[in-house]
């Protein structure tokens, strides 16, 4: 049944292009559909299985991809807590964007091709989340890398298109670098690639023998020689594979690729650059979380990148004036998010702001297409405005979006056992209070992502509810040739919203108390790391940090410092406010007690945002000049998104250009080719003649050659 | 000790010389035939060319399919009788190394004559005995047990290869010494230069081999032991020969003008098959013979491979002219097959030969879409193309596909040639894999510019508004390139498992070479080239 779950969408996708031909454009849209349908209703089966039954985790072998010597990696579907988490995520927008398409792209001639990509896609992302080994994983990251390339350059005559899909490619390829050079440090250290014999191996804490080793080593003492440095194995794995996962999921530094992605129609930014594809390195570094475990250095440069991307992508969203971009960026940020609490240890909520985000994020996007497309796709808000009134339903599914992704929520009051908010408040909470967690249990880096997580938790609540002001309130500033004739918003597109709806409502309270809460450890079983990981490493790495229980926070800085890659002024500004934390539980995978004021902070957080954009944007204006100056040189810095993009093409683009050039030109022609067929040519007197003569004089000077070669072989022989 | 099972029907000599009794056929074709009846003289020509290649295909899937036992080590299919005397014999045979070349050659040859059908007008049936005698001798090559046979069948390949080249080239010319001259000529004047060198070399090592060993009979010689002072001479002249024929940094600059000036099926040959003969040098020869030299000259051979892979990819990603980048592209893809077959681990050496098929199909079909394109407009320059799409549906959809392969994507059979070599050298020199993992990056930003370039954006050309597409030759011919692309990205194993009957004598004997250098490397003077490994 698994199988079919990933094999329908591939069907879909090799029937849609024939479909289209001979059908009509419709029939491959319902045939695609329809099968991606089907996949989603048989992937919430695998679920619940998991979820209210006792499913147990399993493998669906197909049959061996590339087998040598001591290299196998199977085409295999894994089935586990974790992939069936995938799996529903991944099936229902996929199917809901599927649906959501047939509306949108209603007037384009090339509808067949879409829905062939879209699915193409869906099993793609399908085949990484069930591999079972970092072979097939790798085929899904860059058959989804694929999807995506073509995808966001759908709309092939536009030159901004073309580059953002080249963009996005090969950044991705510089992440993928990381994680191909991890699953050759895999293999040399496991001789596997498989996760069950890596996973085990980890958790046992195995001898392993690398190739070329004397012998065996337990693998926290094993080292590996990695361009000249001898690094612990564990932790070289684990950053290895996490510049993938920062590829994959636009993380600082290789995060330029999304938002140029949004150049691709909105409902694949929604599907792909949203709510599945760039969460793929959240999930990889979730599947290897029991690696992270053990890894401290490489789950504190995780939380460090991941916090500063938070804080960066919110930080850019404040001032972006195109609406997918805002959500783009936001995107980055919450992706952050997760990166920093699977860092700190908090892999289960980690997974649960996966699943919460792919519905509200998907709202989200669905929503600002569905504004897009009634204003004849105009993206830039400063021309939209006042759209409450034209379109209610949209605004009130957008609202349900802006409140599930700012947490908004009662603190301190629990409904069925969870807190009682929207998807995003429960989750977000859940991320923070793992930070603070984290703290007490000296993981690197954990003071600096709980201050951001929470400072990003305002940023999001301004930037979000910026994005409604500009959008829906105020006076509707687009030309009065769109003002007069709006694209009506079909149908279906808003009744593939509604379910996401439902789930940024509900799915926080629903999946509390399996993802993170007292079911965690039953329901993730051996498929997510739920234990108290820290503890286990304090007595193998040396941090200094011994001290897992009962610590107070000012005492932790001494665990957290070391083990990063330089303090930072936020862990010492955060120490005077925080007051003794109460001493921690430890039983794995249970709930924690949190003073209450880190429970409240992420709420009081999210209010403030909301005052500031209610101050800044109550009216709509979005020309009030107001807290960031425009044209101040905060704003500047902001809206040319750190700079970064602009060094990036000075540093690397340019310059391989200009290199390709020299290397072809000085290199090839002018030192090669001089030296060698060129300069001998002109020493070997009348060489250059010979050139001219023509042709059929070499054949024959060269077969001479030969027979004089094979004339003298000869007579040595026979002499 | 090297198992061998001889065959009662001489079927690799039938295969070997069956295409050169179909260049007869056209000889005598055109020798009876009236000179009004040229046009005549030239579609016999295509249908022989043709039928023969096709023939010879048959044969050697029968032959692969039904004779060839693929689980058995050692040669099969051996035949020998005396030639030359005193250890000089004529000896055919297969084994895991080289039976997937000879299906290769038997499988691109038909493609070729196909690919040439319309586009090759003038002196047609010199160009199609030509082709056929490049088949015999590439077959030769291949399943030749003999080193002067070897020899022999290994330098006669490159005369059709030369006229191929010099006579149906593409139009142009090139100011040289203040001399204005052909550019076709000029490229076969390079291609003249280099193999002549590295030929010469071989010779005097194949001499000296036969002298100290007293056969040539190959082998034998696989299970000769030269002295280690001696393996670094011989190794030293056959890698100047192999080296050129890959080709590797510094003596690859042949090969793009070679590409750029033969006609379409010209390119699809060298890069498919010609190029592989000197990756098939090296695991047959190079590798085995003299295992103490390959791996004390290991880290030289890793230096130049990722060189040409980093140099060969920047080159490419500045080209104008299709066919160069394309060509630059398989010199990039080279520096993975000999950093792979260096790295003396299995991962290493049958990654390596099955990115040599690989790079094969894909590399061919590539070719043979740039032709596509030349027929129709007569230019390579990318700048001349754009918006494709719009006219050429199927075109773009297997050029995407084949540009895909090309970047090694999983499940194109480009990606498996890719990431055993690293593999590989990540077990024998971390450096050596991340160096050539940034191959995959720069791979990404030449055939992704080209395929932007060419295929996608608006039609600035006018020309092009009346494009046509691929007609069903050429889409067929396409479509099976993809379909092998494909299956062998997606199931590679039999394949890899039929190269692991070959390589792991190879294995053996290297890992008996390493054995030797870990114990020169005890003494204080001697060089190190040891894993690295645990610390």
């Amino acid at each position: 049944m698994e199988v079919l779950i990933v094999l329908l969408p591939l069907l879909g996708a090799i029937l849609a292009m024939p479909l289209g031909h001979t059908g009509g454009a419709r029939a491959a849209e319902v045939v695609t559909s329809v099968l991606v349908g089907i996949a989603c209703f048989l992937a919430w089966i695998t679920f619940f299985g998991f979820w209210l039954g006792d499913a147990q985790p399993h493998v669906l072998r197909l049959f061996t991809w590339i087998a040598v010597g001591d290299l196998v990696a199977d085409w295999a579907v894994r089935v586990d807590t974790l992939s069936a988490v995938m799996l529903i995520v991944v099936t229902t927008v996929s199917t809901l964007v599927h649906v959501y398409s047939i509306g949108y792209m209603h007037e384009d001639p090339s509808r067949p091709r879409f829905f062939a990509y879209l699915s193409l896609f869906t099993f793609a992302m399908l085949m990484l989340v069930t591999a079972d080994n970092l072979i097939q994983l790798f085929f899904g990251w860059e058959g989804v890398g694929l999807a995506s390339y073509l995808l966001i350059g759908f709309y092939h005559f536009k030159d901004s298109a073309n580059d953002a899909s080249i963009k996005a490619f090969v950044m991705n390829r510089v992440g993928d670098v990381g994680l191909a050079l991890g699953i050759m440090a895999c293999f040399f250290v496991f001789r596997s690639v498989e996760f069950d014999v890596i996973l085990d191996a980890v958790r046992n804490n195995a001898a392993v023998q690398p190739f070329g080793a004397e012998a065996a080593v337990p693998l926290d003492q094993l080292q590996i020689g990695f361009l000249d440095r001898t690094p612990p194995a564990l932790e070289i794995i684990g950053i290895l594979l996490f510049i993938g996962a920062m590829g994959k999921s636009a993380q600082f530094l290789l995060h330029t690729w999304l938002p140029d992605a949004m150049e691709g129609p909105t409902p694949v930014s929604a599907l792909i650059h949203a709510a599945t594809m760039v969460t793929a390195g959240v999930f990889l570094v979730c599947r290897m979380s029991d690696l992270y475990a053990a890894a401290p250095g490489a789950s504190a440069f995780v939380t460090f990148i991941g916090a500063t991307t938070a804080i960066f992508a919110a930080s850019v969203a404040l001032v972006q004036q195109d609406i997918k971009r805002v959500i783009a960026y936001s995107t980055a940020s919450q992706l952050g998010y997760m990166f920093f609490a699977a860092g700190v240890g908090a892999y289960g909520a980690s997974m649960f702001h996966l699943t919460t985000h792919a519905f509200f994020k998907a709202l989200l996007f669905l929503g600002a297409g569905a504004v897009i497309h009634f204003s004849h796709h105009e993206q830039d808000m400063r021309r939209m405005g006042g759209l409450r009134e034209q379109m209610p339903a949209t605004f009130a599914l957008m609202l349900i979006g802006t409140l599930a992704i700012t947490g908004v929520g009662i603190p301190l009051v629990t409904l069925f056992g969870a807190p009682f908010g929207f998807a995003g408040f429960v989750s977000k909470d859940m991320m923070i209070e793992g930070a603070y967690e984290g703290i007490g249990e000296g993981a690197g880096f954990a003071t600096y992502a709980f201050v951001i997580g929470l400072l990003v938790a305002a940023l999001t609540s301004f930037y979000s509810w910026r994005l409604v002001f500009l959008t829906f309130s105020g006076k509707w500033r687009a030309p009065e040739s769109v003002r007069k004739h709006p694209h009506h918003v079909p149908g279906v597109m808003m009744f593939s919203m509604v379910p996401l709806a439902l789930g940024a409502v509900v799915a926080g309270i629903m999946f509390y108390s399996s993802f993170v809460g007292d079911g965690a450890g039953r329901f993730w079983a051996a498929s997510l790391n739920t234990g108290d990981t820290y503890e286990s490493i304090a007595s193998t790495a040396d941090t200094g940090g011994e001290e897992p229980v009962g610590v107070d926070t000012e005492q932790t800085e001494g665990a957290a410092e070391p083990t990063g890659v330089g303090g930072h002024a936020t862990d010492t500004a955060h120490a005077d406010e925080s007051h003794g934390a109460e001493a921690h539980g430890e039983e794995a995978g249970g709930h924690h007690e949190f003073p209450t004021w880190v429970l409240v902070s992420p709420f009081v957080a999210m209010l403030a945002g909301l005052l500031a954009a209610l101050f800044q944007y109550r009216g709509g204006d979005p020309f009030r000049p107001g807290l960031i100056g425009q044209g101040g040189l905060l704003y500047g810095f902001l809206s040319n998104r750190w700079y970064i993009d602009g060094l990036y093409r000075r540093l690397f683009l340019e310059p391989a250009r200009i290199l390709g050039r020299f290397l072809w030109k000085k290199g090839d022609e002018a030192t090669i080719d001089a030296l060698g067929p060129d300069g001998l040519s002109r020493i070997t007197s009348g060489g250059a003649r010979a050139v001219v003569r023509g042709q059929t004089g070499y054949v024959f000077h060269y077969a001479f050659v030969m027979l004089i070669g094979v004339t003298v072989l000869l007579l040595m022989i026979l002499l | 000790m090297i198992a061998e099972s001889p065959s009662d029907v001489p079927w690799l000599t039938l295969i070997t010389f069956l295409p050169l009794v179909g260049a007869l056929f056209i000889l005598l074709r055109r020798a009876m035939s009236r000179d009004d009846e040229q046009h005549l003289v030239d579609q016999a020509a295509r249908n022989v060319a043709f039928w023969t290649t096709a023939i010879v295909f048959v044969f050697t899937m029968g032959i692969y399919f039904l004779i060839y036992d693929k689980d058995e080590t050692g040669f099969q299919l051996v035949e020998q009788v005396n030639w030359l005397g005193q250890g000089i014999t004529y000896k055919m045979g297969v084994d895991g190394v080289s039976i997937l070349f000879v299906v290769l050659t038997a499988f691109i040859m038909p493609v070729c004559v196909l690919a040439s059908w319309d586009s090759i007008k003038t002196r047609v049936a010199d160009y199609m005995t030509a082709f056929l005698v490049l088949e015999t001798m590439i077959m030769g090559v291949f399943s030749s047990l003999d080193l002067v046979l070897f020899y022999v069948f290994f330098e006669a390949s490159l005369i059709p290869m030369f006229l191929i080249i010099g006579v149906w080239g593409s139009k142009g010319e090139k100011v040289l010494f203040g001399r204005t001259i052909s550019s076709r000529v000029y490229a076969a004047f390079k291609f003249f230069l280099y193999t002549l060198l590295g030929s010469l070399l071989m010779l005097i090592a194949l001499v000296y081999m036969y002298l100290e060993a007293g056969t040539t009979d190959i082998v034998q010689l696989l299970q000769y032991d030269f002295a280690p002072g001696v393996q670094t001479w011989l190794w030293l002249a056959f890698f100047a020969s192999f080296a050129v024929k890959m080709p590797m940094w510094p003596v690859h600059t042949w090969l793009p003008d070679a590409h750029v000036q033969a006609p379409t099926a010209g390119s699809i040959v060298l890069a498919a098959i010609l190029l592989k003969m000197g990756g098939y040098g090296f695991v047959r020869f190079s590798l085995p013979m003299f295992p103490d030299a390959s791996v004390d000259f290991a880290p030289l051979v890793f230096t130049l491979s990722i060189i040409a892979i980093i140099w060969a990819s920047l080159v490419a990603f500045a080209q104008e002219d299709m066919k160069k980048l394309i060509a630059y592209s398989s010199v990039a893809h080279m520096g993975f097959v000999t950093m792979g077959l260096f790295t003396g681990t299995q991962q290493g050496i049958d990654g390596a030969m099955f990115q040599m098929l690989s790079h094969g199909f894909i590399s061919g079909a590539l070719f043979l879409c740039v032709g596509v394109l030349y027929d129709r407009m007569h230019t390579r320059e990318i700048a001349a193309y754009g918006g494709l799409v719009m006219r050429m549906k199927w075109f773009a959809a297997f050029f995407l596909f084949f540009t895909m392969g090309n970047i090694g994507l999983p499940g194109i059979s480009g990606f498996v040639g890719e990431i055993l070599p690293l593999i590989g050298a990540f077990r024998v020199n971390t450096w050596v894999a991340a160096l050539a993992t940034l191959g995959m990056i720069l791979s990404a930003a030449y055939g992704l510019r080209l395929y932007r370039e060419g295929v996608f954006g608006v039609i600035k050309n006018e020309a092009l508004e009346t494009i046509p597409d691929v007609n069903k030759r050429e889409g067929g011919l396409l479509a099976v390139l993809a379909a092998l692309a494909l299956y062998l990205g997606v199931n590679p194993t039999p394949t890899l498992n039929v190269f692991e009957t070959g390589t792991d004598y190879v294995l053996a004997r290297l890992e008996a070479g390493v054995a030797v250098a870990e114990t020169d490397a005890a003494e204080p003077a001697a060089t190190t080239t040891e894993p690295e490994g645990v610390h």
